[in-house]
């Protein structure tokens, strides 16, 4: 019962972590069906722009203000990546078929990666320790201060995402961009804006996701976004690519899934046994878990 | 009679392509401020083209249309709809996994906010939208559907109303119904541009037609001229000489 629950909150903690970074990818999907594959890198770039924003920018001492500042910067930062990478490698080719776009965003991750390699190094560097190390102990659960923030902070910007798809004019041009993008401009909707807006959205998001990697695994490695982009593009479509809050379920799925192997079988069979569950899933339902939404005749 | 200073919009020598194949060869018509005209053609003879290409979703290969003072082939989609001219697709196109009103609320668009008393006149014209306005469009029948398509475009406050085949795959007596309200909206003083197939539906209520050949205007006139031409009947009204 004590690893069930200990795993429990070490599948949601990583499980956050994949939502948020999972949202990016099919925020993309749902409008532009493309998989932007730079996402991941993006990731991994708000690790490092995280750590030199902490240590060159802002003193390398740790206070609230300054973790604040942290995640604003580079949250600022990764965004602004994000909205370049669309400028560049996805906007020339929005009327190129299909394939050029897909490999316009695999050139892309290319770039990043090597980016940050040559910023930073090939070596693997140590996040800062932004939030101090308290930990709790609730009945034979260890549960940090820092897994705490991940979920609730991770949770806080999910159900504020949800509201702003579906309350708010934006995002219903959104919604209505992902569902016909010729009808959207009829209606006076510039579907480019909308395009940077979700790029701006889904980076950011990202960013955090980034932020969080470097916080909670400490190790961060400049080809690090293949393999976390991987798990959050699996979660994406677990839940259903194109629905976001398909995704915010399947990274949360993937999450325990991955603990609960690591716990109960083992750590190192953790990556086979998520690639045969993303198999299963497909072979069972090709549209995931939510699957696009389709209005069904009553 | 109107004059020609009424002339509210102007298609001319519009060419159109298809990569290398021509879909438009170069056609020019006018429409006047509050008149209902026509353009009847058989599938694939170009109506829709026409369409798609004055709310700019496709680009002229060459030749002008002008609204008021505007060269639409200058702006971009999304730029026209806060012009006056409104579009309501071939298809229907609406937003099948949003609601009724959601889809409503997005004709209005470019508006600061949907506007209550158009609301109101579209669930007036269409009372089955009201009814049905929490429902998620992909749910309705196909004749609710158009009306849903023409509601939307309505919620624009639109000068000039493009419909693109209303009555396609619809039960008959939505077509009727429809039709109806097209002549009302119309009488409020809305220029309305009607594609169609349905030839003798649309004569009913059009001033003016033309007919569209492979991508060219083969024939123009009142309806009362179309309706009585013996080309026409053979063509599109089914009567043999």
């Amino acid at each position: 019962m004590d690893t069930f629950l200990q795993q429990l909150v070490n599948g949601l903690t990583i499980g956050s972590m994949f939502a948020l970074i999972a949202l990016g990818y099919t925020m993309v999907y749902g409008v532009m069906k493309l998989i932007n594959f730079a996402h991941g890198d993006l990731v991994a770039g708000s690790a490092f722009v995280g750590l030199f924003v902490f240590s060159q920018l802002l003193g390398g001492e740790v206070s609230l203000p300054v973790v604040i500042g942290v995640f604003l910067l580079t949250i600022v930062a990764i965004s602004l990546l994000g909205f370049t990478v669309e400028r560049l490698a996805y906007r020339p080719l929005r009327t190129a078929p299909r394939l050029s776009a897909v490999v316009s965003a695999l050139g892309a991750s290319m770039v990043i990666q090597n980016g940050i390699m040559l910023l930073w190094g090939p070596q693997m560097q140590i996040f800062p320790e932004l939030i101090p190390s308290v930990i709790w102990e609730v009945g034979g659960v260890v549960i940090s201060l820092m897994q705490v923030l991940i979920m609730a902070l991770s949770t806080l910007l999910m159900v504020g995402l949800y509201f702003f798809v579906e309350k708010t004019k934006i995002g219903t041009a959104i919604r209505a961009s992902a569902i016909d993008q010729d009808a959207a401009r009829l209606m006076g909707i510039n579907v480019n804006n909308i395009i940077v807006t979700i790029f701006l959205i889904g980076s950011s998001l990202g960013a955090v996701g980034g932020l969080f990697i470097g916080l909670y695994y400490r190790g961060i490695t400049f080809n690090m976004g293949w393999q976390y982009g991987l798990y959050a593009f699996v979660a994406a479509i677990i839940g259903g690519i194109g629905n976001i809050p398909g995704a915010m379920l399947g990274g949360l799925l993937l999450g325990l899934f991955k603990a609960f192997i690591a716990g109960y079988v083992s750590s190192t069979w953790a990556d086979a046994f998520t690639f045969i569950l993303l198999i299963v899933i497909l072979i069972v339902r090709p549209t995931g878990i939510l699957g696009e939404r389709v209005a069904e005749k009553v | 009679m109107t004059t020609s200073d009424d002339v509210l919009f102007k298609i001319s020598d519009l060419e159109v392509s298809y990569g290398s194949i021509a879909a438009i060869k170069g056609i020019s018509l006018e429409v006047k401020k509050g008149e209902i005209v026509t353009i009847l053609g058989s599938n694939g003879a170009g109506k829709t083209t026409t369409m798609r290409a004055i709310s700019q979703l496709i680009k002229a290969k060459s030749g002008s249309i002008r609204y008021k003072d505007h060269e639409l082939t200058k702006l971009p989609a999304h730029k026209i709809v806060s012009l006056g001219i409104s579009h309501s697709p071939e298809g229907r196109r609406v937003f099948n996994i949003l609601t009724v009103e959601e889809n409503l609320s997005l004709g209005a668009y470019t508006k600061n906010k949907v506007d209550k008393d158009i609301l109101k006149w579209v669930y007036d014209l269409f009372p089955r939208l009201e009814e049905r306005k929490l429902q998620l469009a992909g749910t309705l029948s196909g004749g609710e559907q158009q009306m849903l398509a023409i509601g939307r475009s309505l919620m624009s406050k639109p000068d000039l109303l493009l419909l693109d085949e209303p009555s396609l795959g619809i039960a008959p007596i939505l077509v009727k119904a429809i039709f109806t309200q097209i002549k009302k909206i119309a009488a409020t003083g809305v220029t309305v541009l009607l594609v169609e197939q349905n030839a003798r539906a649309a004569l009913k209520l059009a001033n003016r037609g033309y007919v569209l050949e492979v991508g060219k205007i083969v024939f123009s006139g009142t309806s009362e001229e179309l309706l009585s031409s013996a080309r026409i009947q053979e063509a599109y009204l089914g009567k043999k000489k």
